[in-house]
């Protein structure tokens, strides 16, 4: 009755699945003989691998840490600094890269042709010269030709500026501090609500309030109240001015950013802005001309047209490139090492060479960067989706 | 839905490397069980490309007809590339009289130059068959590494330079500055150790080439560099204005510096032993590569005949033809020779020869009988 019945090696899904399993199997035993080849090699040398070294006194100290470390902590806690002095600059360089990115974006495409031919020749050049070659140049032909510390440039505020880097005023938490703190989420959660009620108003009555305009300002009034409330009551700012002065070789108080994060901030800011560029070009191209069009006829000016019409539309185009900028700026991070900044990758090629730990801290810097990756996506996948729900 | 499978296999696949390696470094107690195990089945393989076990890198070097030597490529004096291409310095010499020993032939090396950071990596892996780049013998690297120190060539100290008008003349001065040193070294622990034992606070600036440390200082970065006394005479040469700069007359640590080779191999490990031993041995006795073949003509003196291969066949006993150590001497020179042209006075750097001298003048060098 089942004449036809095909043999198991000629049926299709049959053959599919094998060589599925056929390649799955060649995949897993080459791993195999990798790592067993990896292991072969260190335990001839006595050196099985191991993460024991991790908890072990680092001894050396990080010139910049933004948790509390010195050489008596352990080499766990040194690669938590360098994991930190990353996410730092990474994510820094992420928020200012986009917004230089999305202006240089928008100069390229203005009818100006000033503006749009230095935004193409802003874009042309560095999009054309290796990263290393920029931050090379911000470090030493920027950033280290200041003067020296004794011959300081003076700023208003006061903000000292040497080739040890930049030192501006900043706030000291006081006592009201925490409580400030509390004033400020108290904030936060009403603005939510006047989001959300605002938005329910609009979907009832058709006619969409200013949501994002209203929940901010309820956000700033209660900073700003709160701020006063603890001035005056408490007769304590939540924050102090904490002005920097020199004092012998150094700068003391304020905010110091040395020359070595300025200088990998202004590169990677540069450089990737120049990308972000194209895209939110290529974005905003991608939008018909009928749409912008039609915007103007109904009257909107220049500006309106972008902010309701344009962007919108372009952002569904603009935001998966987006992510890969994103995860390129903050993997090209580690070319910090070439100009002295204390991030994961040079950091952990210190542990490495203290400890020979060469396999496992190798092993423990993919997973970190594999991890920042993931993270990233994950954060710009449910971002895409949420565009393309409210775009159609 | 096929990128999320693409995520979740590569996360499989780092959580399975960290899985193993935790792994095994639960068994580690079995260690030199199956450091056994594995040497039998390499051996059974035929071997790997890391040559390892008695007398195997010997045979590597032998056949290939060279030795790879790890060596500094930017270290004046010591390692360094000159304006014709070819490495030279100190070091460099100890590579070529390891090469005159096994081949009669000093030319017979190939160099790698490598970063402290990369130096022990390179050994570990076979990439190179002697690392001899200034490198301090500490006993975290005598044992963590896989590695063995052969006899010091050059007994050093941590120095600091900072610039003349700084007004900087001692340690506790340099509360608050910033300090270039590279990575990678034993300078980076030994600056951390005395900063805190002094109650310094100071900040690192850390790079990964001596050229950036330098470079770096050299444009006011830093207050201060820090590192071995004769890198720091050796690199004060290539600053702007080298008189600007001044060496502080305290010394960190000791830094014993000298050839390492992997461990294993003890064969190995005695010939580049030796070979640093008859250089000095070769000062000892006054024989150099000017009065050598004088020498093996006219001398009586039974010990000097050992050593030059008259008698008693101490060549063979490391696996070397018998004149090893007259080729040495005649054609790479004895310690003063390779000093003197490296470092001594006629150089940029003048160097005292101070705890580098023999045991005769006073100086740390003492080489065991060559009997």
């Amino acid at each position: 009755m089942n004449e036809t019945s095909i043999p198991f090696w000629r049926d299709e899904r049959v053959l599919k699945w094998v060589a599925q399993i056929v390649f799955l199997i060649a995949t897993l035993a080459f791993l195999w003989y990798l790592y067993h080849n990896m292991i072969t090699a260190l335990a001839q040398r006595g050196l099985l691998p191991s993460f024991h070294f991790l908890s072990l006194t680092a001894g050396f100290d990080i010139g910049q840490h933004l948790i509390s470390y010195s050489r008596n902590s352990t080499y766990g806690r040194a690669f938590i600094v360098g994991i930190l002095n990353t996410l730092e600059v990474s994510a820094v360089g992420i928020v200012f890269a986009t917004i230089l990115g999305i202006i240089v974006g928008v100069m390229r495409l203005s009818t100006n042709w000033l503006i749009n031919k230095i935004a193409s020749l802003y874009i042309e050049i560095i999009r054309n010269v290796p990263l290393l070659v920029l931050l090379v140049f911000w470090y030493t032909g920027v950033f280290l030709q200041m003067p020296r510390l004794k011959e300081a440039k003076f700023l208003p505020g006061p903000t000292i500026i040497s080739n040890r880097g930049i030192a501006m005023p900043w706030g000291k938490p006081t006592a009201t501090w925490h409580t400030y703190l509390y004033i400020l989420l108290i904030g936060l959660i009403l603005a939510a609500i006047v989001w959300w009620r605002l938005t329910l108003i609009g979907k009832r009555t058709g006619r969409t309030p200013l949501v994002s305009a209203w929940s901010t300002l309820t956000f700033l009034g209660m900073a700003v109240l709160g701020w006063l409330a603890l001035t005056l009551f408490a007769h304590q700012a939540p924050l102090a001015p904490d002005l920097p002065y020199i004092k012998g070789l150094r700068t003391v108080g304020g905010l110091e950013l040395t020359p070595e994060f300025m200088a990998l901030f202004s590169g990677l800011v540069f450089y990737t802005a120049a990308f972000i560029a194209e895209v939110v070009r290529a974005g905003i191209q991608s939008v018909s001309k009928g749409q912008i069009e039609a915007a103007r006829a109904l009257g909107l000016n220049g500006f309106q047209t972008l902010r309701l019409v344009v962007f919108p539309q372009a952002l569904r185009v603009i935001v998966p490139p987006m992510t890969s900028q994103y995860l390129n700026l903050t993997k090209n991070s580690s070319l910090a090492v070439f100009i002295g900044f204390p991030d994961l990758y040079s950091v952990a090629g210190t542990i490495h060479n203290q400890t020979g730990r060469a396999v496992e801290v190798t092993t423990l810097m993919m997973a970190v960067y594999l991890s920042f990756s993931l993270v990233t996506s994950v954060f710009m996948n449910w971002y895409n989706k949420k565009i393309r729900l409210v775009e159609r | 839905m096929s990128k999320r499978i693409f995520y979740v296999l590569g996360v499989l696949v780092v959580l399975g490397m960290l899985l193993a390696a935790c792994g095994n470094s639960g068994q580690s107690s079995n260690a030199p069980q199956a450091v056994k195990t594995v040497i039998v089945t390499v051996q059974a393989k035929g071997g790997s490309n890391t040559p390892s076990g008695y007398g195997a890198t010997l045979k590597a070097v032998k056949e290939r007809g060279h030795l790879i030597c790890g060596v500094n490529s930017e270290l004046p004096g010591f390692g360094y590339v000159d304006d014709q291409g070819n490495y030279k310095g100190f070091d460099v010499d100890y590579c070529h009289a390891l090469a005159a020993a096994i081949f009669g032939d000093p030319s017979k090396v190939e160099f790698r130059p490598l970063t402290a950071k990369e130096r022990f990596t390179a050994l570990q892996t076979g990439e190179i068959d002697v690392l001899i780049r200034n490198t301090t013998w500490t006993l975290t690297r005598d044992t963590d590494l896989g590695t063995n120190f052969a006899a010091t060539t050059f007994y050093d100290g941590q120095g600091i330079m900072v610039r003349k008008d700084s007004g900087i003349k001692k340690l506790e001065d340099l509360e608050g500055a910033k300090i270039c040193v590279a990575t990678g070294t034993t300078t980076e622990l030994n600056l951390a150790d005395q900063m805190a034992a002094h109650n310094i606070d100071y900040t690192p600036v850390v790079y990964e080439k001596a050229d950036q440390v330098y470079g770096a200082y050299d444009e006011g970065r830093c207050d201060a560099v820090t590192s071995d006394r004769s890198q720091l005479v050796s690199r004060r040469t290539t600053l702007k204005n080298p008189a600007d700069n001044v060496i502080l007359d305290v010394t960190l640590s000791k830094e014993p510096l000298g050839p390492v080779v992997r461990q294993g191999d003890d064969q190995w490990f005695d010939i580049v032993n030796w070979v640093v031993f008859a250089t000095f041995t070769g000062e000892e006795f006054g024989i150099t590569s000017k009065n050598v073949d004088d020498v093996k003509a006219n001398t009586k003196n039974p010990n000097i005949r050992k050593f030059l291969g008259l008698e008693g066949e101490m060549g063979q006993k490391l696996g070397l033809s018998n004149d090893w150590a007259y080729n040495i001497i005649k054609m790479v020179g004895n310690y003063a020779e390779i000093y003197n042209r490296n470092l001594g006075p006629d150089t940029p750097f003048n160097l005292p020869r101070g705890l580098n001298s023999s045991w005769k003048d006073g100086g740390l060098l003492y080489a065991p009988p060559i009997r």
